[in-house]
């Protein structure tokens, strides 16, 4: 057992702190697009992308050790697989929905498989149980910053266009008649999701960003009416999902993506039977 | 040519299929002219939800013409309410009911938040409905005929002249009919209101014409509308009960849904 004021003010947590710093300053920006993959019901297109981040990645490692492409680094890789694979479902969504679940399904799996080819032919150690299941000590930094300017990429236009977010949210086709731009606003969605999972890929792992994703909105929409609210609110509950997780698993030492997840996860399921038993 | 005389709709030898080889809609041509309303009926798979797309512009003709106030489809959408079915929709999505009905309003320039007359605006639309009082309630609390009347507040917030309302009496509360009729029929003085309904109950005598779709298009003044006339659409025994405001159609076929 570990104490909690070492956790604090002790020089070896630092990684510890640093992490809470990281998983604080993704709040905002998962708060926002979790809200957004929760209520257009994308997290399966969300999962798609996550695991071709996996490939992405893998094929910018192999790129580095065997031909010496310094500048293409793993995260680089990770983010053009992640967008391509998610601006490549959400136009087959747009122009042909019947085949949406198919491709994501093939995505999903050909990402991951392309992934872990590389990864297998790669030389030298590559400590690949971390981008599955997370290593905060993984985390630079780099990822703070990246993580920063990603809150203000996502913040921005969404207080700008909030209104044609919504309207496009509740109902695409009438947005479109109004003359809302509904594929280009779509497609920047799904850009900004897969950014924000090749950040929150760090932090919990590909098996568990679609939890980090979903679930503390999820949660956070059952006391919530309105979409901005339920945004802010899901926002504050990644906060503390993420810092209480991190805390406990230091503590008991458990894996801290895991523990991060069960933690949004119970919080879920009391607030589902609380809705439950409050709207009977 | 001065605007009074620009027909509402005006479609001409339309015909659309989506493969070659089965059409939706053949030889379609009819006229709506300023002051009339409509009710389209028709049997269901028959081409009532392709020929309200076709007029909204969500889908091109394959041949033939379709004109709103002389326009295309898509460059008189600002001029056109339109209003959904509602189970098409996320029924526990997170919204109040004014801001759904300010959707109604909304245009590529609308940035941060809705301008004072478009609360305005959206308030007044919710008002002819009689649902003012729920504008702060959850969209997802409500009945499903509240619902229906928010999504038709929605269209009207936008001030159409063409009011196209897809089933507007599918989920109507019961004992609210009357009342949900009266409002209609304030409606079609002052904007076209075309209807797709199986219940002809919502036809008004004076104004309205009966467009029967059934691939292709027979056009019916709602006095003239009879049994004999329902046969002919459905293609099958149809019973007309007499009713207060009109008369409904009933039909036993299964598939047709409205029974």
């Amino acid at each position: 057992m570990t104490d909690f004021s070492d956790i604090i003010f002790a020089p070896e947590w630092s990684f510890l702190r640093f992490a809470i710093l990281v998983g604080l300053a993704i709040s905002p920006a998962l708060g926002i697009i979790g809200t957004m993959v929760v209520t257009r019901r994308i997290s399966s297109l969300a999962g798609a992308s996550t695991h071709a981040a996996l490939g992405g990645f893998g094929l910018a490692l192999f790129l580095q050790r065997v031909c010496m492409l310094e500048w293409f680094t793993p995260t680089l890789g990770a983010v053009i697989g992640a967008v391509a694979a998610a601006v490549a479902v959400g136009i087959v969504s747009l122009c042909a929905k019947e085949r949406e679940d198919t491709v994501i399904g093939a995505v999903w799996a050909i990402g991951m498989s392309i992934g872990l080819l590389f990864l297998d032919r790669t030389p030298g150690y590559v400590d690949w149980q971390g981008y599955l299941f997370g290593s905060i000590l993984l985390l630079t930094p780099e990822d703070l910053k990246m993580t920063l300017i990603l809150d203000a990429v996502i913040l921005l236009p969404t207080l700008i266009f909030f209104p044609a977010l919504l309207a496009m949210s509740f109902d695409d086709t009438f947005a479109k008649l109004r003359g809302i731009k509904v594929s280009i606003l779509y497609l920047a969605l799904l850009v900004l999701t897969a950014l924000t999972i090749v950040l929150l890929i760090n932090l919990v792992g590909i098996m568990l960003v679609i939890a980090l994703l979903t679930l503390p909105s999820a949660a956070a929409g059952c006391y919530t009416s309105h979409l901005k609210s339920t945004m802010m609110l899901s926002a504050l509950f990644n906060a503390i999902f993420i810092t209480a997780g991190l805390i406990l698993s230091s503590i008991l030492s458990l894996p801290s993506g895991p523990t991060v997840v069960v933690v949004a996860g119970l919080v879920y399921a009391v607030s589902m039977i609380r809705k439950k038993h409050y709207s009977k | 040519m001065n605007s009074k005389s620009v027909p509402v709709i005006e479609i001409k030898d339309l015909s659309f299929c989506y493969t070659p080889d089965m059409p939706v809609l053949e030889n379609v041509s009819f006229v709506v002219s300023p002051g009339q309303s409509g009710c389209i009926v028709g049997p269901n798979g028959g081409g009532k939800s392709t020929l309200l797309k076709l007029m909204l512009g969500l889908l091109a003709p394959t041949s033939g013409t379709i004109r709103i106030f002389g326009m295309t489809p898509a460059d008189a959408r600002s001029k056109t309410g339109y209003m959904p079915q509602y189970h098409q929709l996320d029924a526990s999505f997170p919204a109040s009911v004014l801001e759904v009905t300010l959707m109604g309003r909304i245009t590529p320039f609308t940035l941060f938040r809705y301008k004072k007359a478009d609360i305005q605006a959206a308030m007044q639309a919710l008002d002819i409905l009689g649902i003012a009082d729920l504008a702060d309630r959850s969209f997802a609390g409500l009945s499903g005929g509240q619902r229906q009347r928010v999504l038709i507040a929605r269209a009207l917030a936008g001030s159409p002249e063409l009011l196209l309302l897809d089933e507007p009496t599918a989920n109507i509360d019961p004992g609210a009919e009357e009342q949900f009729y009266a409002t209609l029929d304030q409606l079609r003085k002052q904007m076209t209101v075309i209807t797709v309904s199986h219940d002809l109950g919502f036809v008004n005598r004076e104004t309205d014409m009966v467009i029967c779709v059934n691939r292709t298009v027979n056009m019916h003044r709602a006095t003239d509308f009879t049994a004999e006339t329902a046969n002919e659409v459905y293609h099958h025994h149809v019973n007309m009960i007499k009713h207060d405001h009109a008369c409904f159609c009933h039909c036993g076929k299964e598939g047709c849904g409205n029974d």
